[in-house]
């Protein structure tokens, strides 16, 4: 237990977070906007993942593949809201349901076209080497993955408090009904947000490759760590996303290191704590 | 009267099948597929004590059944508690402490939070079960688990277990059905159309949904136990998210709030996902297409979805009831 440690854990912890945060950003966007839990969105991250390695394979660039694989995944992402998702706007667990059908389905299709052996991702290799400060031993891609995500987080910030876009989002949350009466079209940007959340999570996918790898039941794993993100940052808030990001990214990297075998359950920490003393969340508002 | 003389006819038909079943030559395939569906009529019924008469849409009911069933196989394996009677008991009181830990988490929390929070729950269950190695075996489960006999009846046969399973079924059906009459399932069926009416009028609503919580985690923790020794193997699928979409699923092909139609619900998707798996690879893929088709076009159960073609047939258009509306306003507090 020594300042390395403390050190090495608080940056691993923040690069898993990162991943998280991108994973998060469209589940809390998504359930804020149109009240559906997309338990599919995990399943998107392994999605771009997987199509990122396989153009990492055919030699395109790796800033590329991950750009590329997060546009193929928002595709899917769009074709299944646009398709079966925005019939059920109103009614949150058939959605949610058809979300669960279709992360099976993604799953298993995963698995029939790329097997069922892990694959590992290499970092670029500007970014293959390590950080030594002393004892500490930091892959430099870690930091990388950290300063990506803040300024994913940055720019979405600016995206819904600066843009005539961020604007319909905050209004359609807030008050759907009246966003509507005024004119706002309030379905296009249903169908906007539903396809960022999914770039997001598949950009995630191959960013995440290096820390992560890409293996079957990756999203399943994933799952619980993003849903507790939400939970503690506030279901629906961005900021909440980020923050609760952060949270569960630090205490998944310190259980995993001091209890290996009760990893997960260290989540339900948070998790009850929260519930109990704050069931909206952090910056959740009171439904 | 006439109507229920002719459902007690087919009940007791309906028994007469069940207990004639392993002498009619079925292959013993089946005999044993068929015990897997009397254990997961009682899961559902428990899950639909909570969907259907409380209103809480619980998305962790796997982890209580998992928790009885790990309880089982643990209390075997490790420590060598081989009682019928004994594991059954550990069982069930390991997920009644689940399901109060949990419900207690969970309640505070209404609608789409309580969804959210009870898949999160889940899924920690469930990393518990992959992660630690030690105790659950992780990846690879926990294997030999040995049927413990019940008094000096071996039950290691297909045939012998098929009837344990088939006398837990009644037996739970006729508890849950007991309790849906009284009238504390009277109340619960209050909290689930109108929870605010019901505070008003002075009823603690969530001690009632706690009370529902923890009963209906006991039936789970229940069939869980007698999974385990159905299946003697437990590992973390059993407890995964994807089985508690599973328990839902059967509840609403069976009709949500109806504890009899989750037989059919059960035997449905137990013959199905075994019956796909033995043809092809992708029966995941395809399992998750019949679950779209499930919650889009029968979503008030194969009862409603045969009298929607029914009117069709006749000329009329009746449109599916989104599964929301099944289980009453308590889903928005």
């Amino acid at each position: 237990m020594n300042v390395t440690f403390y050190a090495q854990n608080v940056l691993g912890g923040l690069a898993y977070g990162s991943l998280l945060f991108l994973i998060a950003a469209g589940l809390t966007l998504v359930f804020g906007m149109m009240r559906l839990v997309n338990l599919a969105q995990t399943a998107f991250y392994l999605l771009g993942a997987y199509i990122g390695l396989t153009l990492l394979a055919h030699g395109t660039n790796f800033w590329f593949s991950g750009f590329a694989a997060g546009l193929a995944t928002m595709a899917v992402g769009f074709a299944i809201y646009a398709i079966f998702l925005h019939r059920y706007h109103a009614d949150d667990l058939t959605s949610l349901l058809l979300t669960l059908g279709f992360a099976l389905m993604l799953d298993d299709g995963i698995l029939a076209l790329w097997g069922g052996d892990p694959h590992s991702v290499q970092p670029p290799a500007a970014l293959a080497g390590s950080i030594h400060i002393g004892s500490l031993v930091f892959p430099q891609y870690w930091l990388a993955v950290i300063a990506i995500s803040f300024m994913v987080a940055v720019a979405l910030f600016f995206f819904q408090r600066r843009t005539m876009f961020g604007a319909i989002i905050r209004a359609a949350v807030d008050d759907e009904e009246m966003a509507r009466g005024m004119g706002v079209d309030v379905n296009r940007a249903f169908y906007i947000v539903f396809a960022l959340g999914a770039f997001l999570a598949g950009i995630g996918g191959l960013l995440g490759g290096p820390i992560t790898s890409a293996y079957p039941g990756l999203d399943g794993e994933l799952t619980p760590l993003a849903f507790a993100v939400i939970i503690v940052g506030g279901m629906g808030s961005l900021v909440g996303a980020f923050v609760g990001a952060i949270i569960i990214g630090l205490i998944n990297a310190f259980g995993k290191a001091l209890f290996p075998e009760l990893a997960y359950f260290t989540i339900f920490v948070p998790v009850a704590l929260i519930m109990a003393l704050r069931p909206s969340g952090l910056f959740g508002r009171k439904p | 009267m006439k109507r229920a003389g002719l459902w007690g006819l087919v009940a007791v038909a309906g028994l007469a099948l069940a207990i004639a079943l392993p002498h009619l030559g079925v292959p013993s395939f089946y005999i044993s597929l068929a015990s897997q569906m009397w254990i997961y009529a009682i899961v559902a019924m428990s899950l639909d004590l909570l969907v259907g008469f409380t209103g809480l849409v619980n998305f962790s009911q796997a982890a209580f059944f998992g928790m009885g069933a790990y309880a089982a196989a643990i209390a075997l394996t490790r420590y060598h508690i081989a009682g019928f009677g004994a594991q059954i008991g550990l069982g069930v009181l390991l997920a009644m402490i689940t399901g109060a830990v949990f419900g207690i988490v969970a309640l505070r929390s209404e609608g789409v939070g309580f969804i959210i929070i009870t898949i999160a729950l889940n899924e920690i269950v469930w990393g518990l079960a992959y992660q630690w190695v030690s105790m659950s075996g992780g990846d690879n489960g926990i294997t030999g688990i040995l049927r413990p006999p019940l008094a000096t009846w071996d039950l290691s046969d297909n045939t012998s277990f098929y009837y344990v399973a088939l006398g837990a079924y009644s037996i739970a059906l006729a508890l849950l059905v007991m309790l849906v009459r009284s009238p504390f399932g009277l109340v619960l069926r209050g909290v689930r159309d109108s929870p605010r009416r019901m505070r008003a009028l002075g009823y603690n609503v969530w001690l009632f949904r706690y009370i529902a919580f923890i009963i209906s985690a006991a039936f789970a923790g229940f069939a869980g136990v007698l999974f385990a020794w159905y299946n003697q193997f437990v590992g973390p699928v059993n407890l995964a998210l994807d089985t508690s979409t599973q328990f839902l699923i059967i509840v609403i092909l069976g009709g949500i709030g109806t504890l009899y139609g989750q037989l059919l619900g059960a035997g449905i998707v137990v013959f199905l996902s075994n019956g796909l798996s033995a043809v092809t690879h992708r029966w995941v893929l395809i399992l998750g297409a019949v679950y779209v088709l499930i919650v889009m076009y029968a979503p008030d159960g194969l009862v409603g979805l045969g009298r929607r073609l029914a009117a069709r047939a006749r000329g009329r258009r009746a449109a599916a009831v989104p599964v929301e509306s099944l289980i009453g306003e308590g889903a928005d507090g």
